[in-house]
């Protein structure tokens, strides 16, 4: 029982210090983390993650706004358009090949990864 | 100008999202490299953009009763902790060193995710040749 707290509290800072680090990434940290750190079942992952994520992302935000780091302009026209976006793209899942869909995405981020190292 | 520029990330990092594929870890490449922004403002803009969203996420899994909070205590203390102290530390970096780390973490998890899907895939394909597989019940 003590065990699985303390395991617990080790994803958290993990999923935490990635978040915060980055501004992103924190969901996809949150279910390797709870699958291989805390040893969830995937399903169990995903839908703990859900919960997790908000409040970490809420942490971030804050002190980000107080470093000034965040650009209250480009939030107007970013945020309204990621809804949208992502209601759009919750009806397209499953009419487009997911292998596909993964495979162009993750070459996507490759490419931009090494465009930003250049 | 610009403005249309970040119009279409959201969108495209939206519909991304929207999909299961982290919209994240798109929307900050499309900032900096399409609209010029800086690493840091990026970062910020993602992650406070991603704040409703998250809200709507979870309102519609909680309703649907796939959510549970109480366990999930520890993590979230010891994840705000975390979140707070790496917010901190970003902070304190200079934007280019920030960018590069972003970028080598982009790129890894790109290579992760393509080398465990494919293998996923693979096996998945040798289970349904015959031999029956114990991976299907996880």
């Amino acid at each position: 029982m003590k065990h699985g707290v303390v395991k617990k509290i080790c994803a958290g800072v993990v999923i935490g210090a990635v978040n915060g680090l980055f501004g992103a990434g924190g969901g996809i940290v949150a279910v390797l983390a709870l699958v291989y750190i805390c040893g969830y079942r995937e399903k169990r992952a995903h839908a703990t993650a859900i919960s997790v994520i908000l409040p970490l992302s809420l942490a971030t935000a804050v002190i980000y706004a107080i470093n000034g780091s965040v650009d209250w302009h480009a939030l107007l026209f970013t945020a309204p358009a990621l809804v949208v976006g992502s209601i759009a793209g919750a009806k397209l899942t499953g009419k487009l090949s997911p292998v596909w869909l993964e495979r162009i995405f993750s070459l996507m981020m490759a490419a931009a990864g090494v465009w930003m190292l250049l | 100008m610009t403005e249309i520029f970040y119009v279409l990330s959201g969108l495209f990092a939206g519909v991304a999202a929207g999909m299961g594929m982290g919209g994240g870890t798109i929307l900050i490449p499309m900032l900096t490299l399409l609209c010029g922004m800086g690493q840091h403002m990026a970062q910020g803009v993602n992650v406070a953009a991603f704040v409703p969203a998250a809200i709507a996420a979870l309102v519609i899994h909680r309703r649907e009763g796939r959510v549970s909070f109480g366990e999930s205590v520890p993590i979230i203390l010891a994840g705000i902790c975390g979140a707070v102290a790496a917010s901190l530390l970003a902070g304190g970096l200079k934007d280019e060193w920030l960018k590069s780390a972003f970028a080598i973490f982009i790129l890894a998890s790109a290579v992760a995710r393509t080398v465990t899907g494919e293998i996923k895939r693979a096996r998945a394909k040798a289970d349904g040749n015959g031999k029956t597989g114990k991976e299907n019940d996880k």
